[in-house]
């Protein structure tokens, strides 16, 4: 079977859930061998194995953490070359996207976007325009690139041998020239990940302060949610910019997204619009949001969510 | 220093847009066109650099569109925030080119320029691919400094912050980079009157294919690497329920979501 190369995202070894979700869906369409760059391969092998990796290709010299992008590129471009896969898959977001970028340059391929599905033949389904428009896309030449939303595909276990090889690549001139000097954590939440989470609540200018956010939290923590802000309340610094859920922030399709005191810009929707069930809380029975919502509630949200938050509680028991 | 900003003429922000039925590209003709928003933020970091590094007499900042004959008037709003000169690449040839195309093409036409820095906003709102920044640096194989909420030219030095997933890295380069801004980065000026009237009088190069030296046949829809076969308009959203808080909406609340089994 064809050979499809998924690019691993792992911080330190812990593999991220967009990882299970593209092997499982190359596990569909060829035969799935993992690309795992970086440090840690010992922690990531097992669950690179649960979802069905029957081969890693390891690249874990330490110069390749020093730059940005470039050394995944130069790895997937030496196996690219070296091995012909049928495809390659990585998951959306920043640096996903730049890699798939520059490997289609470097290696005269095709690169799709943001798919959120991908079907035999490997025609490849997006959804744009912010979900208005749903399309049919292929790669014309070269090697099929594909950089897939997470939340796309469930992932399912099915056991695979995640035999190690080890690959060595001499990064270029070209490769070493932005350097990453200092990376700098901003915060962990113990919650769920924004991209990963089935469900997020967001809170917008609505929540009116820092402080306030507690009671969006409360509601995540009783749900199992990720918390995402909207831009006017990351600008305000109320909520870390990594939380800010649009089109300058990420892209989030989760199964029930919660928006409180949020009006839905069209830059907010941008980056919401494909959740499955859609909720909102706002006070103006106008917002823009309300277009959009599979149940809504006019009303203060400061009534709202405590009542709703002690509900989940009660239920949940 | 030479700046190059890179701008897009996308259609308005809360238009419908929509697939063209015949060939699948971006309708632009029924649509209002406005700059790219974020390519405001990258007009408006040059125009912050060129200050920082000693004016007009030191730093010149040139606009770049690819794009067809009406983009003008996304150039002549670059031009009225402040930049010097802009350069417009327009040929019916380059209708309908990909992703990896338009990179090419792009970096043809800056090869007709003199250039330090490239800076380009992070992603167009028409396709959302936020691939041609990363593109561009591999084609000419120069630094790549993108997604920055944050970006200092020191010298021969550009150090950026770039948002990551956690929080943020401190990348550094040497000049000549390709640089992507965030909307965290600034607050883009509005056109002044004067910028407006002085923007009619600033130089504006228009290259065809041929003068930027890009071949025919690497361009265009029938050339593209990736096409779209086909493209259907998203079941519309049923309209959900909404109803009034009357001290018992977070109840009800918690009632749809029990019944959507969430709780
Ligand atoms: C280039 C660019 C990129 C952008 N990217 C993003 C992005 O990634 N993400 C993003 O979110 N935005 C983005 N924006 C900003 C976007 O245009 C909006 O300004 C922003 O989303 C508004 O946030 P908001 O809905 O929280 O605030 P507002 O629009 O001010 O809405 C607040 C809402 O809260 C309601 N409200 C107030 N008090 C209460 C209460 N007590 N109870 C209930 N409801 C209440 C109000 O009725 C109102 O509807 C971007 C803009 C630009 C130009
Ligand atoms: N046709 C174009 N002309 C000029 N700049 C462009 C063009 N397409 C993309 N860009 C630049 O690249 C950035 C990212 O665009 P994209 O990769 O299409 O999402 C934009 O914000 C622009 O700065």
């Amino acid at each position: 079977m064809a050979e499809i190369l998924v690019l691993v995202e792992h911080l330190d070894g812990n593999v991220k859930k967009v990882t299970t979700e593209l092997l499982t869906k190359a596990r569909q369409l060829g035969e799935p061998s993992a690309v795992f760059v970086g440090s840690g391969f010992d922690t990531a092998k097992a669950r690179l194995a649960e979802f069905g990796a029957a081969k890693v290709y390891v690249a874990a010299d330490e110069e390749l953490t020093n730059y940005a992008v470039t050394p995944k590129v130069a790895v997937l471009a030496k196996l690219v070359q070296e091995k012909s896969p049928a495809a390659v898959l990585i998951a959306s977001g920043p640096d996903g996207k730049e890699v798939a970028a520059r490997l289609g340059v470097r290696t005269n391929s095709g690169v799709i976007s943001d798919a959120v599905d991908l079907k035999d033949g490997l025609v490849a389904e997006q959804s744009i325009f912010g979900g208005a428009t749903i399309v049919q896309s292929s790669v014309a030449s070269g090697t099929p690139i594909i950089t897939m939303r997470p939340n796309s595909t469930p992932p399912e276990a099915a056991a695979g041998d995640a035999s190690e090889e080890p690959v060595a690549v001499e990064l270029s001139d070209t490769d070493k020239l932005a350097k990453i000097v200092d990376r700098v954590v901003e915060q962990k939440s113990g919650r769920p990940e924004l991209t990963e989470a089935s469900i997020v609540v967001s809170g917008g200018r609505g929540m009116g302060g820092a402080d306030n956010f507690a009671i969006i939290e409360k509601l995540a923590d009783a749900l199992g949610a990720a918390v995402g802000a909207s831009r006017a309340a990351t600008d305000a610094g109320w909520y870390p910019h990594q939380n800010q859920v649009g089109q300058t922030g990420k892209t989030v399709s989760p199964q029930l997204y919660i928006a409180a005191g949020i009006s839905g810009a069209i830059q907010h929707r941008a980056g919401m619009q494909t959740s499955k069930t859609i909720v909102a809380i706002n006070k103006d029975s106008e917002a823009p949001i309300f277009e959009l919502v599979d149940f809504g509630v006019v009303g203060d949200l400061f009534d709202v969510v405590p009542q709703l938050t002690e509900e989940v509680v009660k239920r949940k028991g | 220093m030479n700046i190059v900003v890179c701008v897009k003429q996308v259609p308005d922000t809360w238009a419908e847009k929509r697939l063209t039925p015949e060939d699948k590209t971006v309708d632009r003709d029924g649509v209002d066109s406005v700059m790219n928003e974020l390519d405001e933020y990258a007009v408006e970091e040059a125009l912050r650099i060129q200050e920082a590094t000693g004016g007009p007499e030191s730093t010149t900042v040139t606009v770049l569109t690819m794009g067809p004959e009406k983009a003008t008037e996304t150039i002549r709003k670059a031009l009225s925030m402040g930049a010097d000169q802009a350069v417009h690449l327009t040929d019916p040839a380059l209708k309908g080119s990909d992703a990896v195309q338009t990179s090419y093409a792009m970096a043809k036409a800056l090869g007709t320029i003199e250039w330090d820095l490239v800076i380009c906003g992070s992603e167009a709102t028409d396709a959302r691919t936020s691939l041609l920044p990363a593109m561009l640096a591999e084609q000419l194989g120069v630094a790549q400094a993108t997604f920055a909420r944050k970006v200092e030219v020191d010298g021969q030095t550009v150090r950026i912050e770039r948002l990551t997933d956690s929080g943020y890295d401190k990348v550094e380069a040497t000049l000549p980079a390709i640089v992507s801004v965030v909307e965290k980065i600034n607050e883009p000026r509005y056109p002044s009157f004067k910028g407006i009237m002085a923007a009619k009088k600033k130089p504006l190069t228009t290259l065809s294919l041929g003068d930027a030296g890009i071949e025919a046949d690497k361009v265009g829809l029938a050339n593209a690497w990736s096409t779209v076969n086909e493209a259907e308009a998203a079941p519309p959203r049923q309209a959900g329920e909404i109803v009034k808080d009357e001290g018992d909406g977070g109840t009800k609340l918690a009632d749809y979501l029990a019944s959507k089994k969430f709780i």
